[in-house]
């Protein structure tokens, strides 16, 4: 699996990892490393052996963000054309339970990188910002929108307009990261979160995901409909059957994903 | 590399002294940077084990060097310039540090010394929360940390009223570990300071953590903060080592790692 250039992978006990390496630039992310990030992801979705896809960095920081040489001489119509959202899109469509581990410094891209995940884990002292602003620009990867539906517009809009570092209590207090942890036990402690749900029936996460993500953007009334149709769907799954013939023997139920 | 303190390290001590004796080590701008540039020397060096905080001369610190306060000073803005980062590095620390109080400690002075892990004082040393004699708060930290070493109504006196604390009260109080007689002080200081830089250095590091969890978090939330401490410090050299020298019935010499 060490056809990438700017990520390392690995797979144990059905977590996928995936490490940012670029430490010396601190993880700043390029449009190749992104579109590694991306690749890897996709595949992972689609191993078997894969049930949890976990994110880090290597280094000092999960990443400072995005590459500014990349981008220092930029023109519209050649962002246009280049079309490099597309990648971080498709990001968002991954089915996997996608967790983040961080530290150090997650900034502008990386932050949006953070943002990508459906939980966080950051190391205690971790800071988080959208620096763009004081660069004459601004987000352009989903910081604008994901940020904002995660804390609400008067919050969203203090941290995008003054850049400022933004502590991992607070991202915590505003739900935006689950848990704090002690740098040193990062990886172990995202490990063994991700082993809990490694144990849990995959087709069950994966429709969770897919309604609490509609949960997000439709109508209560459109997303109650769709609730109930991943939630009828999962009676034509094995492991439900396996689930609740498990709990009247009471003995533990082996899930397989079917 | 510093100018108004010197900073030196021997067997495993970084001392830091304030060293404007002629102005009592009252505080300006420029010491409360190298202060800070001090401490975070100090916590990445592998070789510091622990940190002394003293003064050159006949006073610890006697505070903000009131020479520099003008009528346009934004008094605010000096804290969050100066002090404010001053005190978030000897937070942030993870080594033991001791305020070796030599002599007068007086407003941010005496502020300085409670951000420390210890406090020895010199019996001709003296406290003063002395901001409310020209009208001003405790600040750098003062009154969070005073509150809690010496509760509520204690620290609401030293604010409000000012009075001098002698050395034998501050250990009373248990501002202070202990006083110790000038004839003694520089041999005691060395020696308290020699024993912390010789113990589990990690260790001390995840109990200033743990102690900062006890009042930040709920009883659950620490306990599991509690967990992750200890699986850090059971992975530790010095750990093994502990535990080897009390099998084997002999000292144990731990290497801060």
């Amino acid at each position: 699996m060490s056809d990438y250039e700017f990520i390392d992978t690995t797979i144990d006990n059905q977590i996928a990892v995936i490490e940012l390496n670029r430490p010396r630039q601190y993880n700043s992310l390029n449009r190749k490393m992104v579109s590694e990030i991306l690749r890897a992801m996709e595949s992972f979705d689609r191993n078997d052996d894969v049930r949890v896809i976990l994110i880090a960095g290597k280094g000092r920081a999960f990443s400072a963000g995005a590459d500014i040489d990349e981008m220092a001489e930029a023109d519209p119509i050649h962002l246009e054309l280049l079309n490099q959202f597309e990648d971080w899109d498709k990001l968002a469509l991954i089915k996997k339970p996608v967790i983040g581990a961080v530290h150090g410094f997650v900034f502008g891209g990386g932050f949006e990188l953070a943002l990508c995940c459906d939980m966080l884990i950051a190391a205690s002292g971790t800071e988080f910002s959208f620096p763009e602003v004081s660069l004459g620009v601004m987000p352009g990867a989903g910081g604008t929108q994901r940020l904002t539906k995660l804390v609400g517009k008067s919050k969203a809009l203090e941290w995008l307009w003054t850049g400022e570092r933004i502590q991992a209590e607070e991202l915590l207090n505003h739900g935006v990261i689950n848990r704090i942890v002690s740098p040193e036990v990062l990886m172990e402690e995202a490990l063994r979160f991700a082993g809990r749900l490694t144990v849990m029936p995959p087709l069950s996460l994966r429709l969770i995901k897919d309604s609490v993500n509609k949960a997000v953007d439709y109508p209560l009334y459109e997303g109650m409909q769709y609730e109930r149709k991943n939630f009828y769907l999962l009676f034509s799954s094995e492991d439900q059957k396996e689930g609740m013939k498990a709990f009247i023997e009471k003995r533990k139920p082996n899930y397989k994903g079917k | 590399m510093f100018e108004t303190i010197t900073y030196d390290i021997k067997d495993g001590v970084a001392w830091l002294t304030l060293n404007r004796p002629d102005k009592l080590n009252a505080f300006i701008a420029q010491m409360n940077r190298e202060i800070k540039d001090a401490i975070r020397s100090a916590a990445q060096d592998d070789d510091v084990r622990c940190v002394v905080i003293t003064g050159e001369g006949r006073a610890f610190c006697s505070g903000q060097d009131l020479s520099e306060v003008t009528e346009e000073m934004d008094h605010g803005q000096v804290l969050r310039d100066h002090y404010g980062p001053m005190i978030m590095q000897i937070r942030q620390c993870e080594k033991p540090i001791i305020a070796a109080i030599n002599g007068v400690a007086a407003g941010a002075g005496f502020s300085l010394a409670l951000a420390c892990d210890f406090r020895l004082i010199s019996e001709r040393a003296s406290l003063m929360n002395a901001f409310i004699h020209v009208g001003l708060i405790p600040d750098s930290g003062n009154l969070y940390y005073l509150s809690k070493l010496v509760g509520l109504a204690k620290a609401a006196e030293l604010a409000i009223l000012g009075e001098k604390v002698t050395a034998e009260q501050a250990v009373e109080l248990g501002l202070a570990l202990r006083a110790i007689e000038e004839d003694n002080w520089t041999k005691e200081v060395t020696a308290f300071s020699a024993r912390l830089a010789s113990m589990p250095t990690k260790a001390i590091g995840l109990i200033k953590r743990s102690l900062k969890d006890a009042t930040n978090l709920s009883f659950e939330d620490y306990l599991e903060k509690e967990a992750q401490g200890q699986r850090i410090a059971g992975l530790t050299e010095d750990h093994r080592e502990g535990v080897n020298a009390f099998m084997q019935k002999r000292k144990s010499e731990f290497r801060g790692r």
